[in-house]
């Protein structure tokens, strides 16, 4: 069966070409523009994987993170932060609430982030 | 005068810089006494030396206040700075994942020659640019005091050699050879990142400003970088810690690069408690020295 990830991420063109790539990759991609429709997707959908990034209108990555971990039908859900705010105080904060893997975005290739993505849900 | 010229360099008017106002308060001072002793002198009725002295302290007082409203006023434009330009970089380095991301992608796809020669163009371009705002952030934190270090082992000579590979190219289409050697394995307890930048900048200066042979050396705990090239003039060798700062004998050969690199480079290696230091003779070449003085083994 495919494997599902929802990635929620507010930069259209991002979203577009992060969920191309990985639709290739065999993936099945969901999208949400903003932390409240991640929220209600996650809900509804339970994926296999969510790509988070931390500033999101309406609730930002942080606030998902922890309504995320704190119920019951998606506390499972691994988590990728994917961003790019790069301070140590912000990577902690990700990692305390429960978050996967921290990756900065203009740190890596968009085939070393796939790479990622298969190997927490190959 | 220094005080001028220090002004001038702030960009204030007289009346708005501290130095010029702080002299100008002694000279007042000064003045006001030596009033105040050659009317108490003649006039000694206690009214008179109590206005006096009154007179005096107000007199400071207001010069006082300049100083201080002009010293908040040149730490709110600091402040003001610093966060625009960790904004900025922020701001920028979004459209700037999508753009390198895209490159990437297109790429893959089946272009021919020509697309793919301009594509490059971009796809290095993003990369200046990134390289750019990086450094811009890096500036920003240092500045502001968060220049956090995560700190691993790691063996300092497989670094050195990750990066020598790094500028192959980049040193063959300058015609130089890059030597390595060591006298014993080297573990660190450092940011390895960061550390990593530091060698980065080192040895792109002296391979883009040098001359054909870059001889780098682990000895006695100290790496140097050496090169046989276009060298530091005397009378900028004070400055070139300092961060935009670019060497004149450097701008007439090219114009890129931004002067952050060594600035930098100082901070991380302060940061890690060590030393760096440079030897340089104009048109003969530059040594380059760095030492993690705590925890080289």
């Amino acid at each position: 069966m495919k494997k599902t990830i929802l990635f929620i991420e507010d930069e259209a063109n991002l979203q577009k070409l992060v969920s191309e790539q990985l639709t290739a990759e065999g993936f099945e991609c969901l999208s949400a523009l903003n932390g409240e429709i991640g929220l209600k997707k996650a809900n509804e959908t339970r994926p296999d994987l969510i790509l988070l990034d931390l500033i999101l209108p309406k609730k930002d990555g942080f606030e998902a993170l922890k309504i995320l971990k704190s119920q019951k039908e998606t506390k499972n859900i691994p988590v990728i932060v994917l961003t790019n705010l790069e301070s140590s105080v912000d990577i902690q904060k990700a990692l305390a609430l429960g978050a996967t893997a921290y990756l900065v975005k203009a740190n890596y290739k968009l085939e070393e982030i796939v790479k990622k993505i298969k190997e927490l849900c190959g | 005068m220094p005080i001028f010229k220090e002004c001038q360099q702030l960009n204030l008017r007289p009346w708005e810089c501290p130095s010029f106002l702080f002299v100008l308060m002694g000279l007042i001072t000064i003045t006001a006494i030596i009033a105040t002793y050659l009317i108490t002198s003649q006039y000694t009725g206690p009214e008179v030396v109590i206005s006096s002295v009154v007179g005096i302290t107000i007199v400071i007082l207001i010069i006082g206040n300049f100083v201080v409203n002009s010293v908040s006023r040149i730490a709110q434009t600091h402040q003001m700075q610093q966060e625009f330009v960790s904004i900025t970089s922020h701001q920028l380095r979004t459209p700037l994942s999508s753009l390198r991301w895209s490159l990437e992608a297109l790429l893959k796809t089946n272009l021919n020659q020509k697309q793919l020669n301009y594509a490059q163009i971009i796809s290095e371009s993003q990369q200046k640019m990134l390289k750019l705002v990086n450094d811009l952030l890096n500036v920003a934190r240092i500045e502001q005091g968060r220049f956090e270090l995560q700190k691993e082992k790691f063996d300092l000579s497989k670094l050195i050699q990750e990066v020598i590979a790094e500028f192959k190219i980049f040193a063959q289409a300058n015609n130089t050879k890059i030597i390595f050697s060591k006298d014993a394995i080297c573990y660190v307890l450092a940011d390895k990142e960061k550390i990593k930048m530091v060698l980065e900048n080192l040895i792109y200066n002296a391979i883009q400003y040098g001359g054909k042979d870059v001889i780098i050396k682990i000895n006695k705990n100290i790496i140097s970088v050496q090169d046989n090239g276009v060298g530091i003039p005397k009378a900028q060798q004070k400055q070139i810690f300092q961060k935009f700062f670019r060497a004149k004998n450097i701008l007439r050969r090219q114009t890129q690069g931004t002067g952050l690199g060594l600035y930098i480079a100082k901070a991380i290696i302060k940061a890690h408690q060590g030393k760096i230091w440079f030897e340089s003779k104009e048109n003969k070449g530059t040594m380059f020295y760095m030492k993690l003085t705590t925890k080289l083994k």
